[in-house]
């Protein structure tokens, strides 16, 4: 059998056999017990050339609704953004992507600085001291941050707010299960984080309060408050945010978080199926050595240029292995070129404009279903989303939405219980008045 | 050679200049200060750059040549299995029904995605000779720790809570500890032997009734197979403990033996590595856990199943360890994965294996007689030599590193594993020619003979990269760890 990845010829094989001294290539592999040997060929699908690969894989690929095809109202922590065409140009170049970890600094000075570079835009952003290379995603450097927390205060709770994405949380609990971290969760008042009860549950067992800004329902909350709370008690706080939101929102940073995390999706990552996406984690100056994951810093070559390093590896699991305290090592370093890359093209007008937008388009939504005569829940600010109660169960309306080639929101009710028949809609700067006039128009349809 | 500093995209930033193209808002702007609440509208923009379009992509083309990938040639480090990425597998992630898919929509629209994935969950399950499989850890160290948290989890379901200790062996990599420290278990760790294998009497001594699991790859890293696997599994089965097996070295044996017939009850994948997953500078990666039947119940959520054709995401799992990652694992990566198992087949999947064997032990054996060889016999698909001999004579294992890139190869992986004392370990992969190991295997005797010659030339290497060595000490004493920019920043020329 001949293949395009497998340059071996006939001829290159007897030569290396022979320089090996053995027959046959299975005397390499004589070292596995006969007992346990695989004696039959692998069960799969026939191998396909390359076109039949294509046709077969654009057959699966085109039984998918997708935002080209549809106009998407979905976000729930992951959304249809603007993505600049030159991002895609970027991170094919083959330099970037088909190299690894930049082990060897003077061989990946690109990769290193593209890195440093993404730590400084996300520091702008989160207004925050340090940021790390990346992370897997934003649930599970939630999880990161509520194990430095613990690790750092030598405490064992930590405290959520139920307004953080519910799977963020999920996700925070599996983690806090294998530190033996008790997980408990702050309950809602109209659709913010209920500082009372904060105040209330919070004690001297605290290592951590754990909040998102904007929260999961698009409500922009008054973190300041419970960032004071959690200090009075020496807790760390934390914040889950997205990033797009903080062009124009104030700072984590100057609110008082002692670690920002989130993902930086909505910055030219495209959803795909929930991943791969970009989790950042970002914390004070004080916390710089118990950062999971990678750093990149600037130092000099031997004749005194400016050059970039993985620093600060003492933290980390190949020096410290049972003694590290995350076990991260592969990371997301090619979306966040890819984020890098957007939020340059954005620039410092970009993310404003296109944050701005955001809010303007969402606001626009909100009153046209005021209008309609449906109830919007919730009295603060929203950025990108916002609640409704809807006149049909959300399934049925979501079928009936595709239809009519809209992706509806996202149903309430499967992690909010009471919040049965009500749908999370997210307005990015992608819809058009038209398409969010329809969409206003088709959930009413049926009622005509 | 570059003698000037590479500007940073903040430096070529001027005031003014944009680089994107938004469409006019057609709705009424929002007030801002109206809506927030006091103090919450950002007051300083956030200093992102100023910069056209020509300007980004320059900076990044410029960066890219700064950057060696396996593109740029080879790329022998070994562990992480540096193969070719194919080109079609990135045109299949970048469909639109698989990149611009919404993870929560209604399943009914998103039947495609999920049958790919179902399909990759089966064709690994042969592969690996597993019972099932989850695609949702998003690289190797997160599949380790999912498994260990589901070995956990059984324990504790039969009532075992003093199982808190994972066996692993002194040449594993450092995830393994660490996942089980974050895990919450506590690692012991067990000798090699002079062999290079696990010191069989030292695993009989350690594990006991708080074994948790053994943890270990096989291949090993110093890339041998070990031969005595049926045993060790017998030892900790013996105590009632699991074996879980670290797949990022799987390139060397498919087709030849499956983890789940040596007696491996749990299994991570690296798809970025095996199963030609880009390596993204880093990442991201992808790494599925495969499982025996007694550990299906503590999967993690949700278990995509198929009921009479169509395919449904089960989240009524109540033994499960819980949510491990937002959504369903990285999706775009396992498109990939899914690609090139389509484009290998059976037959081509075994090529692979012996290919990559072939390779490595051909390397291995024309090196021998110029740098130690700490183990000799075949290895699989990598080989670890150590650099003893050359250190005597003043070369370090990193000085050869360093030396290697003037020759344009990414030198093999160094100090790894611990075991070795200056240690390189090489994987060669299937997908390079003989024409160039040959090439490889001739800078290294080179150098080999610089070392004797005229030692200078290696110790001070690198001469050609656009760097030289980098000031590690004072990048750590004093962190420099994002631009800050300067009072008075003017505007440099993008090169
Ligand atoms: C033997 C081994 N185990 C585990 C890992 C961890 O995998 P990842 O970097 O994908 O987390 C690696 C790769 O880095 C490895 O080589």
């Amino acid at each position: 059998m001949k293949h395009r990845y497998l340059p071996m010829t006939e001829s290159d094989k007897k030569q290396m056999l022979d320089t090996i001294g053995v027959e046959s290539i299975d005397e390499l592999f004589s070292d596995i017990p006969e007992k346990v040997r695989f004696d039959r060929q692998y069960d799969l699908k026939p191998m396909l050339s390359e076109t039949d690969l294509l046709k077969e894989l654009s057959g699966l690929a085109g039984q998918n609704a997708d935002t080209n095809s549809h106009a998407s109202f979905l976000g729930a922590g992951v959304y249809d953004h603007y993505k600049p065409v030159i991002v895609d140009h970027v991170i094919s170049r083959s330099e970037f992507y088909t190299a690894y970890t930049p082990y060897q600094p003077e061989f990946s000075q690109g990769e290193l600085q593209a890195i440093f570079e993404f730590q400084s835009m996300i520091c702008e952003l989160t207004g925050m001291d340090i940021a790390n290379s990346s992370m897997y995603d934003g649930g599970t450097s939630l999880a990161e941050a509520g194990m430095l927390a613990a690790g750092h205060t030598r405490r064992k709770k930590l405290l959520i707010s139920e307004a953080v994405h519910p799977e963020y949380r999920d996700v925070v609990k599996t983690y806090a299960l294998g530190q033996s971290i008790d997980v408990l969760e702050i309950p809602l008042k109209d659709g913010q984080t209920d500082y009372d009860a904060l105040r209330s549950m919070i004690d001297g067992d605290t290592a951590g309060v754990m909040v998102q800004y904007p929260n999961f329902f698009g409500q922009v909350e008054n973190i300041r408050e419970a960032a004071d709370i959690a200090h009075e008690n020496k807790s760390l706080f934390i914040v889950s945010s997205n990033p797009l939101a903080l062009a124009v929102l104030t700072p984590p940073g100057k609110l008082g978080a002692d670690i920002t995390v989130g993902d930086a999706q909505p910055f030219g990552i495209p959803e795909a199926f929930g991943g791969p996406h970009c989790g950042y984690f970002a914390v004070t100056k004080k916390l710089m050595r118990k950062v999971p994951g990678r750093l990149v810093g600037e130092t000099n070559d031997e004749e005194g240029r400016r050059g970039y390093v993985l620093t600060l590896q003492a933290r980390e699991q190949h020096i410290r292995r049972d003694k590290a305290t995350s076990n991260i090592c592969s990371n997301q370093a090619l979306n966040a070129l890819a984020a890098s890359v957007a939020m340059s093209a954005l620039g410092k007008q970009g993310v404003r404009e296109m944050a701005m937008q955001n809010i303007s388009k969402t606001q626009y939504a909100i009153r046209a279903f005021k209008e309609a005569g449906y109830e919007v829940l919730f009295g603060g600010p929203s950025f990108n989303e916002f609640v409704v109660k809807c006149k049909e169960p959300v399934a049925d309306l979501n079928g009936r939405l595709l239809d009519a080639g809209i992706i509806g929101g996202y149903h309430l009710g499967l992690t909010y219980p009471e919040l049965e028949g009500h749908m999370l809609i997210a307005v990015t700067e992608q819809r058009t008045k038209e398409e969010i006039d329809a969409l206003v128009q088709e959930m009413e349809a049926i009622h005509a | 050679m570059h003698k000037e500093n590479q500007p940073l995209i903040f430096e070529i930033s001027k005031e003014g200049r944009i680089g994107y193209s938004l469409p006019e808002l057609d709705v009424p702007e929002t007030d801002l200060a109206g809506l927030l609440p006091e103090g919450l509208l950002r007051e300083e923009p956030a200093e992102l750059p100023e910069a056209s379009e020509l300007d980004i992509m320059r900076h990044y083309t410029a960066l890219s040549k700064r950057n060696h990938g396996v593109d740029s040639g080879f790329y022998p480090l070994g562990s992480c299995t540096m193969k070719y990425n194919p080109k079609v597998n990135e045109a299949v992630a970048r469909l639109s029904g698989f990149a611009n898919v919404h993870p929560l929509q209604e399943e009914s629209s998103v039947q495609g995605a999920m049958e790919l994935m179902y399909d990759l969950q089966e064709h690994l399950v042969e592969i690996t000779g597993m019972d099932e499989v989850t695609l949702q850890s998003a690289a190797g160290a997160h599949g380790e720790w999912t498994a260990l948290m589901m070995i956990r989890a059984f324990h504790e379901a039969n009532g075992d809570h003093n199982r808190t200790k994972v066996i692993i062996p002194d040449s594993a990599h450092g995830t393994n500890p660490a996942s089980a420290t974050v895990a919450g278990l506590e690692t012991i760790t067990v000798k090699s032997d002079e062999n290079g294998l696990v010191d069989i009497e030292d695993l009989k001594r350690v594990a006991g009734e708080d074994t948790a699991a053994l943890m270990l790859t096989n291949p090993n890293t110093l890339g041998l197979f070990e031969e005595n696997i049926l045993e060790m599994a017998e030892i900790v089965h013996g105590v009632g403990g699991k074996l879980y097996y670290d797949g990022a070295n799987l390139n060397a044996i498919m087709s030849k033996v499956r983890p789940g017939d040596m007696g491996f009850d749990a299994v991570h994948l690296n798809l970025h590595k095996t199963f030609t997953g880009p390596h993204g500078g880093g990442g991201p990666g992808s790494g599925p856990v495969g499982v025996k039947k007694e550990l299906i119940p503590f999967l993690p959520k949700p278990v995509l199943v198929k009921k009479d054709d169509v395919f449904t995401f089960d989240y009524d799992r109540p033994q499960s360890i819980g949510r491990i990652k937002p959504f369903y694992g990285n999706f775009g990566i396992n498109v990939r994965a899914y690609a090139y198992i389509r484009s290998m087949g059976a037959d081509g999947l075994k090529l692979v294996s012996e290919y990559a064997v072939l390779n490595a032990n051909y390397m291995m054996r024309r090196l021998a007689p110029h740098f130690d060889l700490p183990y000799d016999r075949h290895c699989k698909h990598e080989f670890v030599l150590s650099g003893r001999r050359q250190k005597q004579l003043g070369v370090r294992t990193l000085d050869i590193a360093k030396r290697l890139l003037d020759f344009g190869f990414h030198p093999p992986t160094i100090y790894f594993p611990l075991n070795v004392e200056e240690g390189m370990m090489i994987e060669p992969t299937e997908t390079e020619s003989k024409e160039t190991l040959d090439a490889f295997i001739d800078a290294m005797i080179q150098i080999a003979r610089e070392t004797e010659e005229n030692p200078e030339i290696v110790q001070e290497a690198p001469h050609t990269t656009v760097v030289s060595r980098l000031d590690e000490t004072q990048a750590a004493r004093k962190p420099v760890l994002r631009y800050e920019r300067p009072e008075s920043a003017e505007p440099v020329a993008v090169n």
